[in-house]
């Protein structure tokens, strides 16, 4: 058994495989995006019980085989999804940080470390704190996009460089643009929107939390078409995820 | 390769879910060899499954005709409902002989990854039937029996939010912890945690 090798991820998706069996997709500090075979365990008797479900936090041994490779031990480290079924909000949230890390970790096998710490930071912060869920998620799509070099310009203008703030922001363009710069049918957000994706992207959460509601939803939106625009395709949790502003209640 | 019809059924037997090539050859081989009669049989199973079956219309379990055996039984309690994902957790809980209540199918979770969200399930046909009285009586309790995974866990919490605004109702969730003839070290620390939190006094 010398091919065994161990590693800490995050479960970001599974997938049914055969009678019993799943395939697990996990995001690790070594391996980057890693798919392994968890035999049995959609039994309810399986070793593995709910450790490998979406959200989870895991150290697990693999052994390599011929295609996908078999987990065969696993220890939880964080059970990030009891904190967030409990809330739908967060747990809407919670899957766009999932499919998202999913998408930008394209090649297997490839290390990833900064989005691995991206993404558990993300989840500890949706699963462990009273933080807008909605907030928590932006910032983490908006860095998770820097680290693959599609960062939004937010302080200078994306085409020329000119220093801001400016007024247009351009999806095509690569976000705000001078007056100069600016393209046809590019939008025109509230200044608030502008010094919220700034803050979201440099982690400046005292000017977060003083952001009106509306600015909130016009960044999420813009966000959104940022993030869309670059992957080049739909994400199918993003339509999901419940934008609404918290109440006291939940 | 086979050559024509024999190929084309294990190709197709292969799209089966869990039948592999090996397999689907190997049952292909046995219809090969099978009696006639039996094939008729399996033939007219087949037809049956597609043409015959409808879903409920108002728990949406599958069924023969437009309502279901179990919603038609005047012997089932009407004032208690258990809500699940699938047709086939209906027949899991029949098998206990516990229930005497009546069931609701969602069908499905809610699962963002793969793009189902609330207008996806038969939520709204659940509240539809919580403000019609059925049988002269009203519903009192709903019991939530979403598989205990992520995505069912999500669900029960999206119904509670949807269910508790109705007034004398009481939502209840299916208890998860330990499975019977198990051993405690073995436990996954959420199993074990959901078992702890759930105790009960004896």
């Amino acid at each position: 058994m010398a091919n065994l090798y161990r590693d800490t991820g995050v479960v970001l998706r599974v997938q049914k495989l055969g009678e019993a069996d799943r395939i697990i997709t996990l995001l690790t500090q070594r391996h980057g995006k890693l798919r392994a075979v968890a035999k049995g365990v959609r039994r309810t008797t399986s070793k593995f019980g709910a450790r490998l479900e979406p959200f989870g936090h895991v150290d697990a041994q693999f052994y390599p085989g011929r295609t996908l490779d078999i987990v065969t031990q696993v220890q939880t480290l964080d059970a990030f999804g009891v904190g967030l079924v409990s809330d739908y909000q967060r747990y809407t949230a919670g899957c766009a940080v999932l499919e998202t890390a999913d998408r930008l970790a394209a090649e297997e096998g490839e290390p990833a470390l900064r989005l691995y710490l991206l993404v558990t930071g993300a989840l500890r912060a949706l699963a462990t704190t009273d933080r807008d869920p909605s907030l928590v998620l932006d910032a983490f799509l908006l860095r998770a996009m820097s680290f693959a070099g599609w960062a939004p310009a937010v302080d200078e203008c994306a085409r020329c460089g000119e220093a801001g703030p400016h007024r247009a922001f351009s999806v095509q363009g690569g976000g705000v643009m001078c007056d100069g710069c600016r393209p046809p049918g590019s939008s025109s957000p509230a200044s608030d929107t502008l010094r919220l994706l700034a803050a979201l992207l440099h982690g400046r959460w005292a000017v977060v939390d003083g952001v009106s509601p509306s600015a909130r939803r016009e960044a999420s939106g813009l966000v959104a078409a940022h993030l869309q625009w670059h992957l080049e395709r739909q994400l199918r949790s993003l339509p999901l995820v419940e934008r609404r502003a918290r109440v006291a209640d939940d | 390769m086979y050559e024509g019809p024999v190929q084309d059924l294990i190709d197709e037997l292969g799209r089966l879910p869990g039948v592999g090539p090996k397999s689907a050859q190997r049952i292909a081989f046995h219809l090969l060899a099978a009696d006639p009669a039996d094939i008729g049989k399996l033939q007219d199973a087949l037809q049956k499954v597609k043409d015959g079956v409808v879903f409920c219309d108002v728990c949406g379990n599958v069924s023969a005709e437009t309502t279901c055996r179990i919603c038609r039984d005047p012997r089932r309690d009407p004032s208690v409902v258990c809500v699940v994902e699938e047709p086939k957790d209906v027949l899991a809980v029949e098998r206990t002989r516990e229930f005497k209540g009546r069931y609701h199918v969602l069908g499905g979770a809610l699962d963002p990854l793969s793009g189902v969200g609330p207008d996806q399930l038969r939520i709204r046909q659940l509240l539809t039937r919580m403000s019609t009285r059925t049988d002269g009586q009203d519903i009192t309790e709903i019991i939530i029996a979403t598989d205990p995974n992520t995505e069912g866990e999500a669900t029960a919490t999206y119904l509670v939010r949807m269910l508790r605004d109705f007034p004398g109702l009481a939502v209840t969730r299916l208890a998860s912890g330990l499975p019977m003839g198990g051993d405690l070290e073995f436990a996954d620390e959420l199993t074990l945690g959901r078992a702890l939190s759930g105790r009960r006094s004896m």
